[in-house]
């Protein structure tokens, strides 16, 4: 009896692979539901336009015209759910995927398309560990926290002032990027006065902030998201702290610039990874086409999923197959220009152009420095 | 297992035999069936069978000895760190599970007794706030035990954990058994046995506990405690063991979680997931052990469905996709939350206000034993 | 000693957003002995309908006074609450007056769930700036030491509140129908007492409230989202349990103790602990203070020592 519903099962798994060979299906995971569903939904659809984008070119692999389609899951940022979905994908029978958003669900979701052999590539997900587990197929199209930090820490120290406090929000994002920021500090000669912390649930922030006035800082580091950026702006200046403020990709939106109101000034910076949206290759036209397609601005790594969709497909073009064993080494050798710049890995799997920018708030938006 | 059966329709009743049978071949052959919708739904299953492990044990101490709990994924939360530990590069150690498992079990327990010491004079809802805050508690140490010596590597989580594998065969359940050179039983498979084999240690476990005098004693504290009192029941020491108890069956279900996520972290614990256990237990009928395991097993699965077939029946009924479909699987499942407490209020399976022995057991001795 | 009294400041502004929501909860526990859970979620329902509210009024009447518009989402927020809070009681709560314990717990969680996702349905899932209407420049009240207009009107609303609440229940008619309701639904319906009606009431006042603390959050902090509400409904009910629940005086005690003991306790621990813990175990304080107060005192600081009853 077992035998025949095993290979009832394994006739099942067959007739589905042989309906999917028109269509090339790419999973895509993010939260959906929870509080940072925004930056989830920007993610999806960020690869959502590169994917039909595509489809609209007419691509054809191994002679075949083929036609891609997104498959969008929810993982509510909780890394249980995140393995559950991840199986999903696995199951429908996706040749790849775009995601998770978060360290924490994409880690554990990482070992089982490893074990199903599909490639993976995270648009934002920046723990460093992600690429460090030894897994083949394991990508990202962002820098990782340990490129940031060093750059936020030591343009902190070396531009902004020498005393520097460090906030962050507990999360796996947020207290790797802080880490590194430390680091990049004293390596940049300057000195971390106070290292406190809240989480990203939180939007009172006062009792830290009087904390860090007490030790009279020249700047402060927020490593953490968008959503807690903005009141903390706004408390700075209701304790009437002046001290330059400087936060990580997290925050480093169109989102906060509402969110603070009149509390974003020339004192506020912001890092991201990447070029600046405006300044990408296919920045301001990605800008628009995203907007028209979607009726919403970009909130953060739209772009970084538009490019990992891309990765995935362009290497599947590279090796005429869809078959992730075949078209693997094809994406381990990619090399095209992206919407965020130059596309190609290193022997990890991270982003080798991994260039960091610095922002400064200028008349009402974020204004790319030279450093 | 009985009272399972017998909610099936038509066979329970009048063919209690048929029936349970039934349910055995059903319960051994599930994961197949799962499987032929892809292995998802075998994942999913196995995670149903550690949220019946934690129902049961949350069933212990809110059902069996009325003490409200809403934080208890603390100790799953213990459990699965103590296997990160214990068998992970993140010491450096790689201890088989039967030592792991016990020793998280014995600290869940340990921390059930630390919990349940001083909140002994709380009642109702004084002891759930209470409980809730010692959840967020331990939840936040993990969070952040990384200085001055790190230890739990607070929210990055401890990664690549070890699987589980089963001594004398070696059998590595992550790696999945090779039968012959291209069939291969998945991992997920061998997990869901593994995991059964607790679930069913566990029921008869609690079954008997039940009609013992320790079960028979909470359900007296439950009833009313200061009669209990006057009756000669120590109720301090009652309440210790059920919450030691009920800890320990988290405990073990944290390890088993552990080995099969190979990740753990902080996330993974949150309020929610202790709201939903007791959730599960109230739909299912609490105080029952079937309700429980109805209660966990529906709940597990509801918003899987929901997630699957909401697409499609939106594109069905009006050809165009108005709500995304985690919307609207939130959407129902939290009016099938509503409208199930509304229309029974007891759970699916309510407990009876008393239980004979013969009920609990099944036993057809002493059914005879009653009636002379 | 600035730092000491700035940190009393930003505990007090925090623990009187508490002790509001406090009072909602503790309201409907006297009466019912039921948590409602959804009593955050009616907070975040204020906030971001008197955002809609705010944004609506500022397009078809412009060029009014701010505080103008303030009142005017204040004054449709609050109906809209009180219409949601009746909703909830009449349809998820009043049927399971009778039934085991924890059911209306469950369908609580149900309906804050439904209504967190309603309202990302309707508001979308981003997070909304809300207009600061009032003025949020800092005043030095004392040297070193700030607090915004917005602060004090947080204070103040609160107080008011407080205030006029206590009066309700202790000098009018319907105050002493709803004590009456506390102590025993059976024996003051046989008095009279239309207790259905009483029940519906309390919860459209406490709903009335979360408006008001919504709206004053959201103005405070100028940010607006559809999970606004979990947290502060999290730390409001253990507030009232803190201060005894059931016992209004005893929500405002317990809100303020407990926004000081956070806003102090964030500031200090990693002084007093020579560094060993610092600010990342902010929100243990809330449930550490807690538990300590409750092993001392079971039922709270003003909770009534109830004796053990068969």
């Amino acid at each position: 009896m077992k035998q025949t519903v095993i290979a009832l099962a394994l006739l099942g798994l067959g007739i589905s692979a042989a309906q999917a060979q028109e269509v090339i299906k790419i999973g895509h995971v993010g939260p959906l539901t929870g509080n940072i569903a925004h930056l989830g939904k920007d993610n999806e659809n960020g690869a959502k336009l590169a994917v039909e984008e595509y489809n609209a070119k007419g691509i054809k692999i191994g002679g075949k015209a083929v036609k891609f389609e997104l498959i969008g899951e929810d993982d509510a940022a909780d890394p249980k759910t995140g393995t559950t979905v991840a199986q999903r994908l696995v199951d429908a029978g996706v040749k790849g995927v775009v995601g998770h958003l978060n360290s924490g669900t994409t880690i554990p979701a990482s070992r089982i398309y490893d074990q199903a052999g599909i490639p993976v590539i995270t648009p934002s997900a920046t723990n460093p560990k992600l690429t460090q587990q030894g897994y083949k197929a394991v990508f990202r199209t962002i820098a990782n926290d340990v490129q940031q930090g060093a750059v936020i820490g030591k343009y902190s120290a070396q531009k902004l002032g020498k005393k520097v406090a460090i906030i962050d929000d507990r999360t796996a994002y947020g207290q790797g990027l802080a880490d590194e920021v430390d680091k990049g500090v004293k390596a940049g000669g300057g000195q971390v006065v106070a290292r406190e912390f809240t989480n990203n649930q939180a939007t009172d922030f006062m009792a830290i902030l009087t904390k860090i006035k007490a030790t009279n800082p020249d700047v402060i580091v927020y490593s953490g998201m968008d959503a807690q950026g903005g009141p903390m702006l706004k408390q700075l200046k209701q304790l009437g702290i002046n001290a330059k403020w400087i936060t990580g990709d997290g925050g480093c939106t169109g989102e906060i610039i509402k969110l603070a109101g009149d509390a974003i000034n020339a004192n506020t910076y912001c890092t991201q990874a990447g070029l600046p949206l405006d300044q990408m290759p296919g920045g301001k036209d990605f800008k628009e086409r995203f907007k028209k397609k979607f009726g919403a601005d970009v909130q953060i790594y739209a772009p970084y999923a538009y490019d990992a969709a891309a990765a995935i497909i362009e290497a599947m073009k590279k090796a005429n197959s869809s078959d992730p064993a075949k078209y693997l080494a094809a994406l381990k050798s990619s090399n095209f220009k992206g919407v965020t710049g130059v596309v190609a890995f290193d022997d990890k799997g991270d982003i080798k152009a991994g260039s960091v920018t610095v922002y400064q708030f200028e008349n009402g938006a974020w204004k790319a420095l030279k450093n | 297992m009985n009272n399972i059966s017998q909610a099936i329709p038509f066979l329970g009743s009048r063919n209690p035999k048929a029936a349970l049978i039934t349910l055995v071949v059903l319960v051994l052959t599930a994961p197949l069936f799962a499987g032929l919708f892809g292995n998802t739904w075998v994942r999913i299953l196995d995670f149903a069978l550690l949220y019946i492990l934690l129902a049961i044990g949350l069933n212990l101490v809110v059902g069996f000895a009325g003490l409200l709990d809403l934080g208890y994924i603390a100790f799953y939360a213990v459990g699965a760190y103590t296997w990160a530990f214990l068998a992970s590069p993140h010491f450096g150690l790689h201890l088989p599970f039967y030592v792991v498992l016990p020793v998280g079990a014995a600290f869940a327990a340990l921390a059930g007794i630390a919990l349940g010491f001083p909140t002994l004079r709380l009642r109702g809802d004084y002891l759930a706030i209470v409980t809730l805050g010692f959840g967020e508690i331990i939840r936040i140490f993990m969070n952040n035990l990384t200085h001055p010596v790190n230890i739990t590597n607070g929210p990055q989580g401890i990664d690549q954990i070890d699987g589980m594998t089963i001594p004398l065969v070696g059998l590595e359940l992550n790696r999945g058994l090779q039968v012959t050179d291209d069939f291969k039983i998945s991992s997920l498979f061998l997990y869901y046995y593994v995991f059964l084999a607790f679930v069913v240690l566990a029921v008869i476990l609690v079954k008997r506990l039940q009609v013992s005098r320790i079960g028979r004693a909470w359900a007296a504290i439950r009833d009313d405690e200061l009669a209990a009192k006057a009756i000669g029941i120590n109720t301090r020491n009652l309440k210790l063991l059920a919450f030691a108890m009920g800890a320990t069956f988290g405990g073990v279900a944290g390890g088993l979680f552990g080995a099969f996520q190979g990740f753990v972290s902080p996330e993974s614990f949150t309020l929610m997931e202790s709201i939903a256990i007791l959730t599960m237990i109230v739909f299912g009928g609490m105080g029952n052990l079937a309700g429980v395991i109805v209660g966990a097993l529906a709940l597990s699965f509801l918003p899987e469905v929901l997630r699957h077939i909401a697409l499609p029946i939106q594109q069905a009924l009006f050809g165009k996709v108005y709500l995304d479909p985690e919307v609207l699987r939130m959407l129902l499942l939290s009016l099938a939350m509503i409208l199930m407490m509304l229309m029974k209020p007891a759970g699916l399976i309510p407990a009876q206000s008393r239980y004979s022995r013969a009920d609990l057991l099944g036993d057809k001795e002493a059914r005879h034993d009653q009636a002379a | 000693m600035q730092t000491l009294l700035q940190q009393i400041v930003n505990g007090l502004v925090v623990g009187s957003v508490y002790a509001v929501v406090a009072l909602g909860y503790t309201m409907v526990y006297g009466i019912l002995g039921l948590i409602n859970f959804a009593h955050g979620e009616v907070l975040m329902v204020g906030a971001l309908v008197a955002l809609s509210a705010i944004t609506f009024f500022q397009s078809v009447l412009p060029d009014l006074h701010p505080i103008a518009y303030f009142v005017m989402g204040l004054l449709v927020a609050m109906p809209v609450c009180m219409a949601v809070g009746y909703t909830i009681e009449r349809t998820a709560y009043r049927r399971l007056r009778n039934a085991p314990r924890l059911a209306p717990l469950i369908t609580a969680i149900g309906v804050s769930f439904l209504l967190q996702t309603l309202a990302m349905i309707i508001w979308g899932r981003n997070y909304h700036s809300f207009p600061q209407l009032i003025q949020t420049a800092p005043i030095e009240i004392v040297a070193g030491v700030f607090m915004t207009p917005v602060q004090m009107t947080t204070v103040g609303v609160s107080a008011a509140m407080m205030i006029g609440l206590v009066i309700l229940v202790t000098r009018t008619n319907m105050g002493r129908a709803m004590r009456a309701t506390a102590e025993n639904h059976r024996v003051a319906s046989l008095m009279g007492v239309d207790t259905n009606r009483i029940i519906a009431l309390t919860f459209i006042i406490g709903s009335a409230l979360a408006a008001v603390a919504g709206v004053m959050i959201a103005s405070n902090y100028g940010v607006a989202h559809y999970s606004m509400g979990f947290l502060p409904g999290l730390k409001a009910f253990t507030a009232a349990v803190l201060g005894g629940i059931g016992n209004l005086a005893g929500a405002m005690v317990g809100g303020i103790v407990l926004g000081l003991v956070e806003a102090i306790g964030a500031g200090y621990i990693e002084t007093w602990t020579g560094g060993w813990l610092n600010s990342s175990y902010q929100d243990i304080f809330a449930f550490l203070i807690l538990g300590i107060v409750l092993i001392f005192r079971p039922t709270g600081l003003l909770g009534e020592r109830v004796a053990d009853r068969a």
